[in-house]
């Protein structure tokens, strides 16, 4: 044995450290782990499972729907006078416990017009006796209503009965089953549009950032540093600025007494003032300005790196400017490229605050609709499905970015 | 004991704090000022309670989801009518028990002192009548005075943009009306797919004027910067405009959309007592009779005593006549089926 190697015991002795040192930094770590799992990975299981697993009116109405899944759907009869008997016992079960409301929301979901009928049936229903519930609810019932005669309405029933339910993915996508169970468009067609019109908005933001950011970044990195530091203020002052105040100037510039439109008339250039605020192109214009540092600062770090004398030995070797920036200065640059678009592309896709402030009806994109759905129209399984497409969407994009780009070409700083 | 006694200090601040504090809710605004002063404050310095007063912009979302995790933040909210309905039966508020309300201060026994909507739900009391109308700018308008509801959508004779809020209601019932409905029927038409396209078509007309907006207090706010030459808006916010800012402001009362608000206890707070005496004190004649400060009519008749009558013609009560009443039973059928039918057109 030469003096040079390791004895036994202290090849042991360090693998033993090694390991003592990857559990210290595993432990460092796990507050953060941990946080992440409590803040971000249990939220989102919890939406994608609460987009198709939707047990509430399973829960409701169990018997009902017990003795409803021997009917026939797709036939033209009314379910047997015992299901509606059971129905009618649940209902004021329901309507007694407070909860009628719960299966009117859920089946008018189905079928629009039936919350009233179901709420207005409960009432009636709670003054009856159970006895004659059991002997004569189905004609109670039908006879309250003309519209419980309508099939379609126990069809919905049934549907909304199912607890595991592909039908909030269907509805991204704009389709629906029909009563034979076929998956067919929708009559109102609307999400798959706006994610289209998202992703467009996104992508014209990325290329706008990056053509703005380019250049800005390539003086910043190459001027004395003096001038860079103060012209870096002048990036991050907006950045460190509030994103609500910095939309809402936006809306003191684009309106139609705004800004620009004043400037304009004062001039003579305009005799009408241009519209601009609740547009598309206001939603564009404010979100570029909002996510231009997300671009700048990947860019300028990168830009930094390069060491200038590569740009100049290809000059000095014979090459016109730009040819040389091209071959030899922009491929370097393509890292910080690639992470600011990144970055911004993925930030501005489900961008929500600033198409809400400034964007108006067409400036509008598919994060608006998700919050519409939390906030107004309570339909939480059908933003969850929503929030889920948009996140396989950008993990997709990403995916489609590793294989022709490569995501270890990211450079952040 | 030394490090103990300051945390036992803390315990005990906050103790008292959580037993007598309750946290209110309602829209803001010039109504939310008028409600601190004449209902919260009031309330505070007699019973020694302290109020948090917090801002929503209505909806039942925010307390469905404090009522579904456990998590009650809020005890008493100020509820439209028109989310009133599915707020209870869905079993989100609690019931409030309408005979222990206190007789009006002229000795009337409440359950007639009160209008019969206002007590017409089981989870709430009625607090106010309020409407939804349009008001033009004297300064920007063109074309004349408009006076109806189809003059709204009249852009030829009033140029202009219209600032409409961004949600079915209201819009497709005006539509309607402008496109001559007879404002009985506005709801059944509107129930059927047909009367759906025309209201649609009809507002399609203006589609290009259409300014849209979230929040009633943008309303007064476009009206004012020139963003729009008549908006739609909750009548108190126009009232106020004009009253203590003085601005040229006229209000149309035409087939505007009234509605009530209501007090309502969130379901499984732990101070539905102390819930139930803030309502009992805030739908009391004395504190109602505070509301027509910003134009909106108290729902109990003995407030009106104390009503300076110069407001009166003012109020949305005044003009029933001209108005329809906003159906939540309509909404709440069609609410969400509308919406995305209206985000569709919207896209269009």
């Amino acid at each position: 044995m030469d003096n040079n190697s390791l004895s036994v015991e202290e090849i042991l002795e360090s693998k033993r450290l090694l390991k003592r040192k990857k559990r210290m930094l595993l432990a460092f770590t796990m507050p953060l782990l941990i946080f992440v799992f409590i803040t971000f990975i249990s939220p989102i299981a919890t939406m994608l499972y609460r987009s198709v697993y939707h047990p509430t009116v399973s829960q409701l109405i169990p018997l009902s729907l017990a003795e409803l899944s021997t009917w026939d759907e797709a036939g033209d009869q009314l379910p047997n006078s015992q299901a509606l008997k059971q129905f009618a016992i649940e209902l004021q079960g329901l309507s007694k416990e407070r909860l009628s409301g719960k299966l009117a929301e859920e089946v008018n979901r189905l079928k629009p017009g039936s919350s009233s009928l179901i709420k207005s049936s409960a009432r009636k229903l709670k003054k009856k006796s159970l006895e004659e519930l059991q002997q004569s609810g189905d004609t109670l019932l039908l006879g309250y209503s003309k519209k419980w005669q309508d099939i379609n309405l126990w069809r919905a029933v049934k549907r909304s009965g199912q607890a595991f339910t592909d039908s909030y993915y269907l509805t991204t996508f704009d389709l629906k089953r029909n009563p034979a169970g076929e998956i067919e468009q929708r009559d109102t067609q609307i999400y798959l549009k706006l994610y289209w019109k998202s992703l467009k908005i996104a992508l014209i933001i990325t290329c706008l950032t990056a053509l703005l950011a380019y250049p800005l970044a390539y003086y910043l990195a190459n001027a004395p540093s003096k001038i860079a530091n103060r012209l870096m203020v002048l990036v991050l002052l907006p950045f460190w600025t509030s994103l609500l105040v910095r939309t809402t100037s936006w809306i003191a510039i684009l309106q139609t007494n705004g800004v620009v439109n004043s400037t304009l008339q004062a001039l003579g250039l305009i005799d009408e003032p241009f519209e601009m605020l609740y547009t598309q192109f206001a939603t564009i214009i404010a979100m570029t300005h909002i996510l231009l540092p997300f671009m700048i600062l990947p860019l300028y770090s990168v830009m930094k790196n390069i060491d200038p004398s590569y740009f100049r030995a290809a000059l000095s070797l014979g090459a016109r400017p730009v040819p040389a920036f091209i071959k030899i200065y922009l491929p370097m640059t393509i890292p910080g490229v690639s992470a600011g678009a990144l970055l911004v592309f993925i930030i501005s896709i489900g961008y929500y605050i600033t198409p809400a402030i400034v964007g108006g009806t067409e400036g509008q994109m598919i994060s608006n609709i998700i919050a519409f759905h939390m906030q107004s129209s309570n339909n939480w399984e059908l933003a969850a499905a929503l929030g889920s497409l948009l996140l396989a969407l950008i993990i997709a994009l990403y995916w489609v970015y590793d294989r022709f780009v490569g995501v270890n070409n990211i450079k952040l700083g | 004991m030394k490090r103990l006694l300051p945390v036992l200090a803390l315990a005990s601040v906050c103790s008292i704090a959580n037993a007598d504090q309750l946290t209110a809710v309602s829209f803001g605004g010039a109504y939310g000022a008028a409600q601190q002063k004449h209902m919260l404050d009031p309330f505070m310095k007699e019973t020694g309670h302290k109020i948090l007063f917090e801002n929503y912009s209505g909806g039942i979302a925010e307390i469905k989801a404090q009522v579904e995790s456990g998590n009650i933040l809020w005890d008493v909210i100020d509820v439209e009518v028109i989310d009133l309905e599915r707020a209870c039966s869905e079993g989100l508020l609690e019931v409030i028990d309408h005979d222990s309300l206190p007789p009006g201060d002229d000795g009337v026994p409440a359950a007639e002192d009160f209008s019969e909507a206002a007590l017409a739900n089981e989870c709430g009391v009625g607090n106010i009548v309020w409407t939804v109308l349009y008001a033009y700018n004297n300064d920007t308008i063109k074309g004349g005075q408009p006076s109806s509801i189809a003059d709204f959508f009249d852009t030829k004779t009033y140029p202009g943009k219209r600032a409409l809020r961004k949600r079915p209601q209201v819009n497709l019932e005006w539509a309607l009306i402008a496109d001559g409905v007879p404002k009985e029927q506005v709801y059944e038409v509107l129930e059927t797919d047909e009367g759906q396209a025309r209201a649609f078509a009809k507002l399609a007309t203006i589609a290009d004027d259409i300014v849209w907006f979230d929040s009633w207090s943008q309303a007064p706010q476009l009206l004012n910067d020139g963003g729009a030459v008549m908006v739609q808006s909750a009548n108190g916010r126009i009232f106020d405009a004009i009253q203590s800012e003085g601005k040229p402001f006229e209000m149309v009362w035409d087939a505007h959309l009234y509605d009530l608000d209501v007090w309502a206890i969130v379901k499984g707070t732990k101070k539905k007592d102390l819930a139930m005496e803030f309502i009992r004190f805030a739908t009391s004649s004395k504190p109602l009779s505070g509301m027509p400060e910003v134009a909106y009519g108290p729902t109990r008749n003995s407030s009106y005593a104390y009503v300076d009558k110069a407001v009166i013609p003012k109020l949305p009560s005044s003009h029933l006549d001209k108005g329809v009443k906003a159906s939540g039973e309509f909404w709440a059928d069609y609410g969400e089926s509308l919406g995305e039918k209206f985000n569709e057109w919207l896209l269009k």
